[in-house]
């Protein structure tokens, strides 16, 4: 069979296990089927086949539906899904932590049960003329107290990072960073930290050409931020070269980064390293990549050149460790931001048109839409 | 009485995809799961992400045709979700006791064991899709899941006309049910020589 009858055939299939044939073509189709085994075999595994794309197709209904409910309900303040309050949030830390807090009090139990030991083995009864070695004894001992003290405050110090680690707080210094459009009339993602807080924002290009530009969006705790060139310089573009991916991305695919650390934009090159983020964070992350201060804020590629994250602090205790905002958060961030605003017609697009290509010419045609984010 | 047919309008309405019931199973059953969770060593993220599969079980359930529930969705949604989140501290084994029950439980293995077999299939499905690249898979999305036809599709991905549309959603279709069924056979084949 050649192909024009291979679709012709593959169309009747589909018209008969949906039942939109006339009954005199039904019957025929029937007859048909009956007398040849493969058209038989077309329609058994057509129908399973559709069953299955079916219910993928509902699933991810009943998915994108989850999400929306989610996110309506825990604005109205129905469901506290993302701030754990009050107790839930102790029973939360307090789960978490039990074993660190643990450890911390056992050691400072052990120190000092120590350390009064060696005092007294050394100093069975204290002599006058030992006075001085004895203030030296305190001394020391104040010291280690302070050690002990040191150490609480360092878990102190860890309970308010994984505080602040839900909060995404700047790791990073501010002031510099990266951005990219993800609209072609300069609608752009960046770091939170990166513009919070600042009078004036501008986005420089590779060529160095400076836009003014205005913040619309800022989520802190997520740490991402929507910003707008609002400058009468700037020429928006026809299209983006790359999509936005809407989905989740693989462990191991290789990704590319472009931020500018420095004056010049600078390309890096890595793989996603797990899924999720920090604590296991669905919206993130973690990448494995070279990534600097000034990259902060920068996308995320995947071969095919669709955005899979906004590349996002630091984590400081692991080295290597990079965590990424993933892009489908953007998404959310620009519905949230198109509600009942003058930019209800932003569309962000998934397609990418960049996929096949080589990097080299990948990252010709990306390069103009990734720019140096300046604030003060 | 008046209960009942509340519980049972609410399913149907979730069967439906009809957001207002899902908005409402949801509001009523997501903080008990959360408490669930985060008392048992899960993170607000870890309690999102269970409930919501949890909400993707009762949704496979209440679609299909032998559905009967015979006990308060709530009770239901406590069940799946403590089992969910069982297996899954297993797996990452950070579980050494037993999960505290606070609430009424009905055995749900059964469902479970089903609701494994579709995500499977699901996966399957969205691994072939997006194995696909586009334009292929944003065709046939826009064919099969949005039952655009082929008049539109041709207008929005620029064939010249729904004849090339349709030659070119066949090619794609051939390529996705290849993908497809070499993983569905030999997935299948693996789960039944387990």
């Amino acid at each position: 069979m050649n192909e024009a009858n291979d679709i012709m055939m593959l169309d009747a299939v589909e018209r008969y296990i949906r039942g939109e044939m006339t009954p005199d073509e039904r019957l025929h189709f029937e007859t048909l089927r009956k007398s040849n085994g493969e058209i038989d075999q077309l329609v058994v595994e057509h129908t399973l086949f559709l069953q299955q794309l079916n219910r993928f197709g509902e699933r991810q209904g009943m998915q994108s539906t989850l999400n929306e409910v989610h996110t309506d309900l825990a604005k109205q303040g129905k469901i506290h899904a993302d701030t754990l309050e009050g107790k839930a949030k102790m029973v939360y830390m307090w789960n978490r932590y039990k074993r660190v807090t643990a450890i911390a009090a056992s050691i400072a139990g052990i120190t000092a049960i120590s350390l009064s030991f060696l005092v007294n083995s050394i100093h069975p009864p204290a002599k006058a003329e030992n006075l001085q070695e004895l203030v030296r004894d305190v001394n020391t001992i104040k010291r280690s107290q302070d050690v002990i003290i040191k150490s609480q405050k360092v878990l102190d110090q860890k309970i308010d990072n994984v505080n602040a680690a839900g909060a995404r707080s700047p790791i990073i210094p501010r002031f510099n960073g990266t951005g990219f459009l993800i609209d072609p009339k300069g609608l752009m993602i960046t770091n939170a930290h990166v513009v919070k807080n600042s009078k004036n924002i501008f986005v420089q290009n590779n060529k160095g050409t400076q836009f003014k530009a205005i913040v619309l969006k800022l989520d802190v705790k997520r740490d991402v931020a929507i910003i707008k060139i609002d400058d009468e310089n700037f020429k928006p573009l026809s299209v983006l070269p790359y999509g936005i991916r809407k989905g989740g991305s693989e462990i191991a695919e290789s990704i590319f980064t472009l931020g500018f650390p420095r004056e010049e934009i600078v390309y890096g090159e890595g793989y996603l390293s797990a899924r999720t983020g920090f604590n296991g964070d669905t919206l993130s992350c973690q990448i494995s990549v070279d990534a600097n201060p000034g990259n902060s804020g920068g996308p995320i590629f995947n071969k095919d050149g669709e955005v899979i994250g906004i590349l996002s602090a630091k984590e400081i205790a692991a080295e290597g460790a990079v965590f990424a905002v993933q892009s489908k958060y953007i998404y959310q961030a620009v519905d949230e931001l198109k509600k009942n605003s003058i930019y209800e017609k932003v569309k962000l697009s998934p397609k990418s048109s960049l996929v096949g290509m080589d990097k080299v010419k990948q990252v010709e045609r990306i390069q103009d839409c990734i720019y140096m984010v300046k604030a003060d | 009485m008046k209960e009942e047919n509340n519980e049972k309008l609410l399913l149907q309405g979730l069967a439906r995809n009809d957001k207002k019931a899902v908005e409402t199973i949801y509001r009523l059953n997501y903080s008990m799961v959360q408490s669930l969770i985060i008392s048992n060593n899960g993170s607000a993220d870890d309690a999102k992400d269970i409930f919501q599969e949890t909400m993707i079980v009762l949704y496979e359930k209440s679609r299909s045709g032998t559905f009967e529930l015979n006990c308060l969705i709530r009770t239901y949604v406590y069940s799946v979700a403590r089992r969910l989140w069982l297996k899954k501290l297993q797996q990452a084994s950070r579980f050494g006791g037993d999960m505290t029950v606070v609430e009424n439980t009905v055995p749900v293995e059964e469902d479970l064991d089903e609701h494994q077999r579709r995500d499977h299939e699901f996966v399957m499905m969205e691994r072939a899709m997006e194995g696909l690249g586009e334009p292929c898979r944003s065709l046939l999305e826009a064919f099969y899941l949005r039952k655009k036809n082929m008049q539109e599709i041709a207008g929005t991905f620029g064939y010249t006309n729904a004849e090339n549309a349709k030659t070119q959603k066949y090619k794609c279709l051939v390529r996705l049910k290849k993908v497809f069924f070499t993983h569905y056979k030999n997935g299948t084949g693996d789960e039944r020589s387990q």
